[in-house]
């Protein structure tokens, strides 16, 4: 069956693997360490790791579209920000 | 100690479902990612750009304006049908023969395919021929929803409140049945006003299906499509081209698929971000 259609290109083809490598991550922590994390973080809500991932990863998105539309490409500094974003999540959310 | 027991077998339950989705909502979702970043003139000949459709959309002043519109829409929409749906379901009476007729009136709209509701406010509205138009413009009122903005703003709310308050009816009510009598016999022996009770009783025990009721009322609107497509078509000009509208004339019309996936993509999480912060404030509720 041909995927052409879908339409391939070697950036996006990373981009879905880091997303799938994320997930099978979460999945082996959550294997070792059952219970996902949960805690109250600074914003007062429950989160598990799965949260903080999904908050990481939609706040990473927005920051990546706001770099696009006041700054423009490339987006490498958009990255180093989601970066320092996502850890900050992942230590205080 | 209680034992758990773990059967990671179950998880082949779910299998059929995790199958499903991939093929109607995650293949389609990487097709979309991988056309946003390419230039396609057909033919399944792609041409990689980047980030430029990302950037040409966040800068545009057609998205920014169907956006505006979008929004504008939204909060008009939830303006009207959550104070007016609250009102309805607080006059509608709570038992009897004509509670099931008011709860049967209120679900018809519900019942009626999206498109057909555009076809029937298109046909009521008809300045020459529609009851609507013809009553209105009978009354000295210049009012043409083909040609003026205003005109066709206000029918399309209109259209929408009309299809879309009994939603927000049914929620409150069932909010409002949920309320114990012993509430109201407190608050009479207290001296309580119908203000009192509906501020301090009724409104705060409502407060989780009117989440609810915002959530879908918000979903739906900044989703809309067909009933103003079939109504007005976008116009007239582009003062009623909402998000959706302005997306399909934009892959199917213009087929731009490279803007359009970036378009589809950027609305896609705004409506993501939206849902979350709603499921984060229901279940805060909850959890209180």
């Amino acid at each position: 069956m041909s995927l052409s259609w879908m339409a391939w290109t070697w950036p996006t083809a990373v981009f879905f693997v880091c997303i799938a490598l994320a997930l099978a991550g979460m999945t082996i922590w959550e294997l070792r360490r059952p219970g996902g994390g949960a805690r109250r973080g600074v914003l007062g809500l429950d989160t598990t790791r799965g949260d903080r991932l999904f908050i990481t990863l939609l706040g990473s998105a927005f920051i990546h579209l706001a770099w696009l539309g006041l700054a423009g490409p490339p987006v490498w500094a958009a990255l180093g920000i989601s970066v320092i974003y996502g850890v900050a999540v992942f230590r205080w959310v | 100690m209680i034992g758990k027991t773990t059967n990671q077998r179950a998880w082949l339950l779910v299998a059929p479902v995790v199958a499903l989705v991939a093929f109607n909502a995650l293949i389609p979702m990487m097709t979309v990612v991988n056309y946003s970043f390419q230039e396609t003139f057909g033919d399944n000949v792609f041409f990689f750009e980047g980030f430029k459709w990302y950037q040409q959309v966040l800068t545009s002043e057609r998205f920014h304006a169907s956006f505006g519109r979008q929004l504008v829409f939204t909060g008009v929409i939830l303006a009207i049908e959550i104070p007016l749906g609250v009102a309805i379901a607080l006059a509608m009476p709570r038992s009897g023969p004509w509670a099931s007729v008011c709860l049967v009136l209120m679900a018809l709209p519900l019942l009626i395919p999206w498109n057909v509701v555009g076809a029937m406010w298109n046909i009521f509205a008809l300045p020459d021929i529609g009851l609507l138009g013809r009553a209105v413009n009978g009354m000295g009122i210049a009012y043409n929803f083909t040609q003026d903005p205003v005109s066709a703003w206000v029918t399309t709310v209109a259209m929408d409140v009309w299809h879309w308050t009994s939603l927000v009816v049914l929620l409150a009510y069932a909010g409002l049945c949920a309320i114990p009598d012993a509430y109201y016999q407190a608050a009479k022996i207290d001296g309580a006003g119908a203000w009192a009770v509906f501020r301090h009783i009724e409104l705060p025990k409502m407060k989780r299906v009117l989440t609810i009721a915002i959530l879908l009322r918000f979903m739906d609107s900044f989703m809309i499509y067909t009933e103003p497509f079939v109504l007005t078509g976008g116009g007239p000009g582009n003062t009623t081209t909402f998000l959706s509208i302005d997306l399909v004339k934009a892959a199917l019309g213009q087929f731009d698929l490279g803007p359009a996936a970036a378009m589809s993509l950027i609305y896609f999480l705004i409506v993501l971000l939206v849902c979350y912060v709603f499921f984060t404030v229901v279940m805060r509720d909850e959890e209180k």
